[in-house]
């Protein structure tokens, strides 16, 4: 892997977010709505059920994570939306340019928006909700390593989906996060769910991380194998991921639908 | 025209191949797009790869670049096979054409420098400056690629395409959007790339004087078969025509007729 063709695919991605503020205020809107909304449904329940239980650190806290792995998620796609809305994939990938080195490029971008995103969430967080930061200790290392290496998987899944189908295709990737919500035990634990959601909440890694959360929160103690077992599954499909973006790739090319694929065949 | 045949006249050695293709084909599914072809292009040399719409030439272009993967043949880039060695091969090569714009929403600096550093340049920041004075792009700099006139569009694709002095430089049909005038300054500059630095230049063109001015050798392309290849100013008369563009015609239309000379 060459890094200065890593870095050019960060640069140009950072090139678009400096000089737009449609682009840079993508990265804050939704997340600050969203926690100023559960900020104060958080305040409700706490004022209906008289402070016998905080909701802000599992409602809230909850609502952050999950956020941060559609950011992760969503910062992989729109890079690989930028070169789909500019046509620019010939350009790209008839330079020495690797598939590899592209991902990971598109990785760097994500981390940077990922983790502004996520210090907004934080700061509003805490400043308008009294939600503290660092409760979860030691703990926010596994449960940001777990959720940001899924929605990375996802992220690659996903631009895999559109490379394959077309532009018109991209409308599934907005909402594929919403889809494992239901597994991933956001605000519920996954006990709640029948015996076959069970077993799939079981291999949707984020639902170790809430699990977690809860566990924590509830008795003050999370068991580290089930972390592990989260971030060896979170691993696992992003291999799978790349496996399938690259073997879309390859076809892309072998039939002829990288440089037709605004045809959409 | 000063810069017509400066190659053929000026004493180069033209023997080192930049381009190798070897029995080329490219089938879609039971349509063959690309029949075997076979060519090569030397250091410095123009030459111009012809044919009417559908002959198979952008396929050709494609897979040379290594976006299109080949269904038989090989296609060795200064020695290193683009399939097998795609990076290296590709690094020494570079485009333009006019259906892969640079993204509009960048502008003709950040284009550039994220080519240049997706192609290698070494010392880019130093060498930006001279790029955009080469390509007259100074007062551009920071315009966006797509608020550029057409020609100003085509002269970003042109820095982009040789800022790394590629051995192999693919243009396909560089100067179509362009007034005469801008078409011949381009057409120098091209010239003068393949004649001064022994640029590779395998050019793509619909129009027969610009080919005829340019290139030093042609390779006329129907359904996806090298069909006839040659020196574009005696070619024509070789197979009993006034020109080139007479040619071209015969090629397109009635490209049995040549088969069976």
């Amino acid at each position: 892997m060459d890094p200065r063709r890593i870095y050019a695919i960060f640069l140009r991605q950072m090139f678009l977010l400096r000089h737009n503020w449609t682009r840079f205020s993508n990265i804050f809107v939704w997340i600050i709505l969203d926690v100023v909304m559960w900020g104060f449904i958080t305040k409700y329940l706490n004022d209906v059920g008289n402070a016998a239980f905080n909701f802000v650190p599992m409602f809230l806290g909850a609502l952050i994570l999950w956020n941060f792995l559609i950011r992760v998620q969503q910062g992989i796609m729109l890079g690989f939306f930028e070169d789909v809305w500019s046509r620019n994939f010939i350009n790209l990938f008839a330079s020495p340019l690797t598939i590899g080195e592209y991902i990971v490029g598109l990785i760097l971008t994500c981390i940077a928006t990922s983790v502004l995103g996520l210090a907004a969430m934080f700061i509003l967080a805490s400043a308008a909700f009294g939600f503290v930061l660092f409760q979860f200790g030691t703990l926010l290392v596994p449960f940001i390593a777990i959720l940001f290496v899924f929605g990375l998987a996802l992220g690659v899944f996903t631009a895999g989906i559109v490379l394959r189908l077309g532009p018109a295709a991209e409308w599934i990737a907005w909402p594929l996060p919403f889809f494992l919500q239901p597994f991933a035990g956001v605000f519920y634990p996954v006990a709640l769910l029948p015996g076959a959601l069970e077993v799939i909440a079981r291999l949707v890694p984020p639902s170790y991380v809430f699990e977690g959360m809860r566990s924590f929160l509830f008795f003050g103690a999370v068991s580290a194998p089930s972390l592990w077992i989260g971030f060896c599954l979170s691993v696992f499909y992003l291999i799978l991921a790349y496996l399938f973006f690259t073997s879309i790739y390859r076809h892309a090319v072998r039939k002829g639908r990288l440089v037709r694929f605004s045809a959409e065949e | 025209m000063l810069y017509t045949g400066l190659a053929r006249h000026s004493g180069m050695h033209m023997t080192e191949a930049i381009l190798e293709v070897t029995r080329l084909a490219k089938m879609y599914d039971q349509a063959l797009a690309v029949d075997a072809i076979s060519f090569s292009v030397h250091r410095g040399e123009i030459v111009g790869l012809l044919g009417p719409n559908g002959a198979g030439k952008t396929t050709t272009l494609n897979m040379l670049l290594g976006v299109l993967e080949p269904t038989a043949g090989t296609i060795r880039i200064a020695g290193f096979d683009v399939h097998k060695e795609r990076s290296r091969a590709l690094a020494r090569t570079n485009f333009a054409a006019i259906y892969a714009q640079v993204p509009g929403n960048l502008t003709v600096f950040q284009n550039l420098y994220i080519f240049g550093l997706l192609y290698g340049v070494a010392d880019l920041r130093a060498r930006m400056p001279g790029l955009l004075h080469e390509f007259e792009l100074d007062a551009f700099r920071n315009t966006k690629c797509g608020l550029l006139s057409s020609g100003e569009q085509t002269r970003v694709h042109l820095a982009k395409a040789t800022m790394n002095r590629p051995r192999l430089l693919l243009l396909d049909e560089p100067t179509a959007s362009l007034d005469p005038s801008a078409a011949r300054i381009i057409r120098e500059k091209i010239r003068s790339f393949a004649t001064d630095d022994g640029m590779g230049v395998l050019w793509t063109s619909h129009n027969m004087h610009e080919v005829e001015a340019v290139c030093d050798r042609v390779l006329f392309l129907s359904h996806g078969k090298v069909l006839l290849a040659g020196d574009p100013r005696t070619l024509p008369q070789a197979h009993g025509k006034q020109n080139l563009e007479e040619l071209f015609i015969t090629v397109a239309r009635e490209p049995l007729s040549l088969e069976l000379e």
